[in-house]
């Protein structure tokens, strides 16, 4: 899509793909800046790319395993420790099925 | 006592001879962040008492002869965005204000083990995304060399710390210049090492195969001690490579035989700040001097590293900070209707403008439909990158070039244009692109008194051969040894 086609409704689906939400002053900010990045990034179609493999990582290395070894993990308090809420054992999140 | 300008090697030297103690030097660096951090606001918090026991703590091993470590009673300034168990690691955002880590950084057990005093944590753009660390949620860290101008960032609380006389040396991320950068900005030694030669494990992610830790360093020796003592295998990161960490610190005075440098041509056009291209050329006359040999070299794909840069990091980003959704740690929305609705409040709340800047842009790159023409597209244009360095480092040894276009430019100037806030890491990004060690050390300065950076980069693993290039240039020059001017500790 070319970047000045770039509508508000987009903006809104990307944000909600993203669990943001933004304020209206927010959503025309982005519209602008998205759509001046997006013409940026425009030029690499200018790069004949057709018999080049994509390059994910710069060390590329495959399947590293490890032994399955059981070692020393976090005690549940440590991992409870920064939740923001907790019953002590579990971290608690709003309901989300209906009874 | 006033240690500020003292090199790391100088500090060892002194404390091994029993003239300085750990608990003397900690002491002497919390007075200097007393005395100058409420101007410079690099530091987020202090580890005053910590710090203090650690270094009593060494001390009274070294005077008993029980074994030290190798950095035993050297304060380290650490960017915070790297996890110490127990101190507060914010990545300067309000998402992570409150957040304290259960375990130590790979890199920050190593520190520990070699008996370094963990000094402070250190200001940095909101989860490294920045280029001046005015991204902080916190505060506006400001250049040592002049109050109004930028440090630069994303680690620019670790550079101004250094620069400062605040810290000896410090330890920042690099994911597109974030360690270059402002250590060209602030007149001090900094590495973005090979991608794998640093462990990322307790690193808080922005784009995994682009992010690596490095150090910064009042000079060249410095960086190659504390880049010595955090490199290597860890089994916590599988990119971690399985390669002997080289002694860099010891070998960093022997001059190169037969250098050749590399220009590319490039680097060398519209946008460049000329006194930034004649620092630049004066150095290459050095290295002439030095009998190095100097020949021009292309990258032709370099005009593309910022664009492909944006996607690929800010895909990355949005799948990273996909875990900031207020159920495991962070912040959570105070109120909202269910749980979609928390993800989104505690997500709109909890992050700055930038970060969802890029949030946004790496969820439009990976969506149904645009995937092919961005994402992959750029992790195409990428390899080309990659192959141009390949490709220039059969003819050369490193590849000489500014570390940025301008000097530190004002705090406020590009805060609103984030393109031009992007163009800023031009001659720095491609690296982390392609998985390359740089180094960037001080060049001289500005007509107005701002430093310049020089960028060395070389093949991967190369990370010692730049140390010895680029001591070769410090040693015939002074810039390293001038400080600015700022009230003492």
């Amino acid at each position: 899509m070319p970047a000045d086609e770039l509508t508000r409704d987009d903006v809104l689906k990307v944000a909600q793909l993203a669990r943001l939400s933004l304020t209206d002053a927010e959503v025309g900010a982005y519209q602008a800046k998205l759509a001046q990045m997006l013409d940026y990034i425009q030029i690499l179609h200018e790069v004949n790319t057709d018999d080049v493999e994509p390059m994910a990582h710069a060390v590329e290395v495959q399947n590293v395993f490890r032994r399955d070894e059981t070692l020393p993990s976090l005690t549940p308090v440590e991992a409870l420790a920064n939740a923001p809420k907790t019953d002590g054992r579990y971290f608690l999140v709003p309901q989300i099925l209906d009874h | 006592m006033s240690l500020s300008g003292a090199t790391a090697g100088e500090l060892l030297l002194r404390l091994e001879r029993g003239d300085l103690t750990a608990v003397e030097i900690t002491a002497g660096y919390l007075d200097a962040i007393a005395a100058r951090d409420g101007r410079v606001q690099a530091f987020l918090s202090v580890n005053r008492d910590e710090a203090l026991r650690q270094a009593t703590e060494i001390d009274s091993r070294r005077q008993r002869g029980a074994p030290v470590g190798k950095l035993a009673g050297l304060p380290v300034a650490v960017k915070d965005v790297i996890c110490a168990k127990g101190q507060k690691t914010t990545c300067a955002s309000k998402m992570l204000q409150n957040f304290v880590p259960p375990y130590d950084a790979h890199v920050i057990t190593r520190l520990r083990d070699e008996d370094a005093v963990l000094i402070g944590r250190t200001n940095m753009d909101e989860f490294a995304m920045g280029s001046s660390t005015e991204n902080s949620a916190f505060q506006v860290t400001k250049n040592p060399w002049n109050l109004s101008h930028a440090p630069g960032g994303s680690s620019g609380g670790s550079a101004a710390a250094v620069a400062a006389g605040m810290s000896p040396f410090s330890l920042g991320s690099d994911t597109g210049g974030s360690i270059r950068q402002p250590a060209g900005f602030c007149g001090v030694v900094g590495i973005k090492p090979t991608y794998g030669r640093v462990s990322r494990y307790g690193l808080v992610a922005f784009a995994s195969s682009l992010d690596q830790i490095g150090p910064f360093a009042n000079d060249v020796h410095g960086a190659a001690l504390l880049l010595e003592a955090i490199a290597g295998r860890d089994p916590r990161d599988s990119t971690s490579v399985d390669m002997p960490v080289p002694k860099y610190a010891a070998t960093v005075d022997e001059p190169l035989a037969g250098l050749k440098i590399g220009v590319a041509k490039e680097h060398f056009v519209a946008g460049l700040n000329v006194e930034v291209e004649a620092a630049v050329m004066a150095a290459l006359d050095v290295y002439r001097k030095l009998g190095a040999e100097v020949k021009e070299v292309s990258l032709p794909h370099s005009k593309y590293s910022v664009a492909v840069y944006y996607i690929v990091c800010a895909s990355e980003a949005s799948s990273n900070l996909a875990r900031y959704d207020g159920v495991h740690y962070g912040h959570r929305a105070e109120s909202f209707k269910d749980m979609i609705d928390m993800f989104c409040r505690t997500r709109g709340e909890g992050f700055g403008a930038e970060v969802k800047r890029r949030i946004m842009l790496g969820t439009y790159a990976l969506s149904a439909g645009y995937y092919d023409a961005y994402y992959l597209k750029a992790l195409k244009v990428r390899r080309l990158i990659r192959q141009d360095y390949d490709e220039a480092f059969k003819s050369v040894d490193v590849i000489v070039s500014p570390s940025s276009p301008t000097p530190a430019f004002k705090i406020g100037e590009l805060v609103d244009d984030p393109l031009s806030m992007y163009l800023q890491d031009i001659y720095t990004i491609s690296a982390n692109l392609a998985g390359l060690p740089g180094i960037v050390l001080p060049a001289g300065f500005s007509s107005s008194g701002l430093p310049i950076g020089l960028q060395l980069q070389g093949p991967a693993f190369a990370e010692e051969r730049l140390l010895r290039a680029a001591r070769m240039y410090e040693r015939e020059t002074d810039w390293h040894r001038r400080h600015p001017e700022l009230p003492r500790g």
